[in-house]
């Protein structure tokens, strides 16, 4: 398994975003969490990162005890939250840059991510001058440029156009199809569910099985 | 050797940072400047007292321009939400440490060197001792830049952090003001043998600075605010 949650409680302040959570998801899988505003999505995605600590219960991230922990697995994955991570006066090469030389990837790696998302024509701009479409291009581009086991994707199609949208699909789909697991928490149901191999609901903090109607087929993982 | 490379990836960013938004240069540097004119306008140069106190007065105007560094530096991680992102790169805490405190060092050499100018300049101070000079302002430097980043990183993400920040590092760096002070004094009076002994106490300052940084700034930089 790559993300195993087993009655996983994390408290954001005294109020408890994630209130016994139990998810296992597979090698390969894209999982989507739908779920109203404030049902503990993000919060699920930020705890599977390590960015935040697991009050009780057993979370279990490829293959690292979080309780033990929760820097352990982010070598091996990335979150496209909602902000974009990057620094404002570093251009867009140097901020993909800088993150794929922290994960141990070459300068090659932050290039092809830069063309994946169709950002080349603007390496050279600072973060700051970016539009919001821009910039959560660049978000995606961040999270491929380091080669993850394991994307996680909060709401990657917010403030993007079509172009932008298809893009997110295609990295999604590629992902996928390279046997990277990805988990994406959206409201933009029908996007995702055409990405999605699986969906749960997220509710209270609670994570509920959904039945698999009008989800896209399993990707054939590459050998 | 990986924690080598991953402290220079941390420091060549924030410099590089620095170096485009020019604060250092357009803010820190001039604030640096502005504190020593200050003090030569109140103690009045015709009086002769300037030379006398020209140490003390550099190491003040350094500490309170190295608070703005400080808080610089830890501000950058606060748009866009790039300390959540220096988190995820899985970094290990001690490196994104020392990359930090490295970035902080290199600029406050940079403010130490042009304030040095200002007060033979100002202050008609007379060079002696260069090499006490230069070692005693690198330890001080060490230990200023390290005990400075391991409070910021403690009051990063706080609303309070630019006022938490000069409350904590000023009582903290106390050793460092008293050492580089005194050591400055020795090597200005042409007595380099009373300035060594300070030269030893900023070194150790500066030791143990690095290593409680190196331990404590992972679990500080978890904390969340």
């Amino acid at each position: 398994m790559v993300v195993t949650l087993r009655s996983a409680v994390c408290l954001l302040g005294r109020f408890p975003a994630l209130a016994g959570a139990d998810l296992e998801i597979d090698r390969g899988e894209v999982v989507l969490l739908a779920g109203p505003n404030g049902a503990g999505k993000t919060t699920l995605l930020r705890l599977c990162a390590g960015l935040l600590p697991l009050h009780s219960g057993r979370a279990v991230v490829l293959g690292h005890d979080l309780a033990r922990d929760r820097r352990a697995p982010r070598r091996s994955l990335s979150l496209m939250g909602h902000e974009t991570f990057c620094y404002d006066d570093l251009t867009v090469a140097e901020n993909l840059r800088f993150s794929a030389r922290a994960a141990g990837k070459d300068r090659a790696a932050a290039d092809r991510a830069l063309e994946l998302v169709g950002l080349v024509g603007l390496a050279g701009v600072v973060h700051g001058r970016l539009s919001q479409g821009q910039r959560r291009r660049l978000a995606l581009a961040v999270a491929l440029a380091r080669d993850p086991e394991l994307l996680l994707l909060d709401e990657p199609h917010a403030g993007l156009d079509a172009d932008g949208r298809a893009v997110v699909d295609e990295m999604v789909r590629m992902a996928a199809s390279e046997g990277r697991t990805v988990v994406l928490a959206s409201h933009e149901l029908d996007l995702a569910r055409a990405l999605a191999t699986r969906e749960v609901e997220v509710v209270g903090g609670i994570v509920r099985p959904v039945a698999p109607a009008g989800l896209a087929r399993p990707v054939e993982v590459a050998p | 050797m990986r924690l080598a490379h991953d402290a220079l990836l941390v420091a060549g960013k924030d410099l590089r940072i620095e170096l485009r938004s020019r604060v250092a240069l357009q803010q820190i540097l001039p604030f640096g400047a502005i504190v020593l004119v200050l003090f030569a306008f109140a103690l009045d140069p015709d009086r002769g007292v300037l030379p006398r106190v020209a140490p003390g007065l550099f190491w003040t105007a350094v500490l309170l321009a190295a608070l703005l560094s400080v808080n610089r530096a830890f501000a950058l991680e606060e748009a866009n939400a790039a300390r959540d992102g220096l988190r995820l790169t899985g970094l290990d805490g001690a490196a994104v440490f020392l990359g930090k405190a490295a970035a902080v060092a290199v600029q406050l050499v940079v403010l130490e060197v042009v304030l040095g100018v200002g007060i033979v300049v100002l202050y008609d101070v007379s060079i002696r001792g260069v090499g006490l000079i230069v070692c005693a302002a690198v330890a001080a430097t060490a230990g200023l830049a390290a005990t400075g980043t391991v409070y910021g990183v403690l009051a990063s993400g706080l609303r309070a952090r630019e006022t938490l920040v000069p409350l904590l590092v000023l009582p903290a760096v106390a050793p460092v003001m008293i050492g580089g002070t005194r050591a400055f004094e020795a090597a200005l009076d042409g007595a380099p043998a009373d300035g060594w002994p300070w030269v030893q106490l900023l070194t150790a300052f500066a030791v143990l600075a690095v290593v409680a940084g190196t331990l404590a700034f992972g679990p500080l930089l978890e904390e969340d605010a």
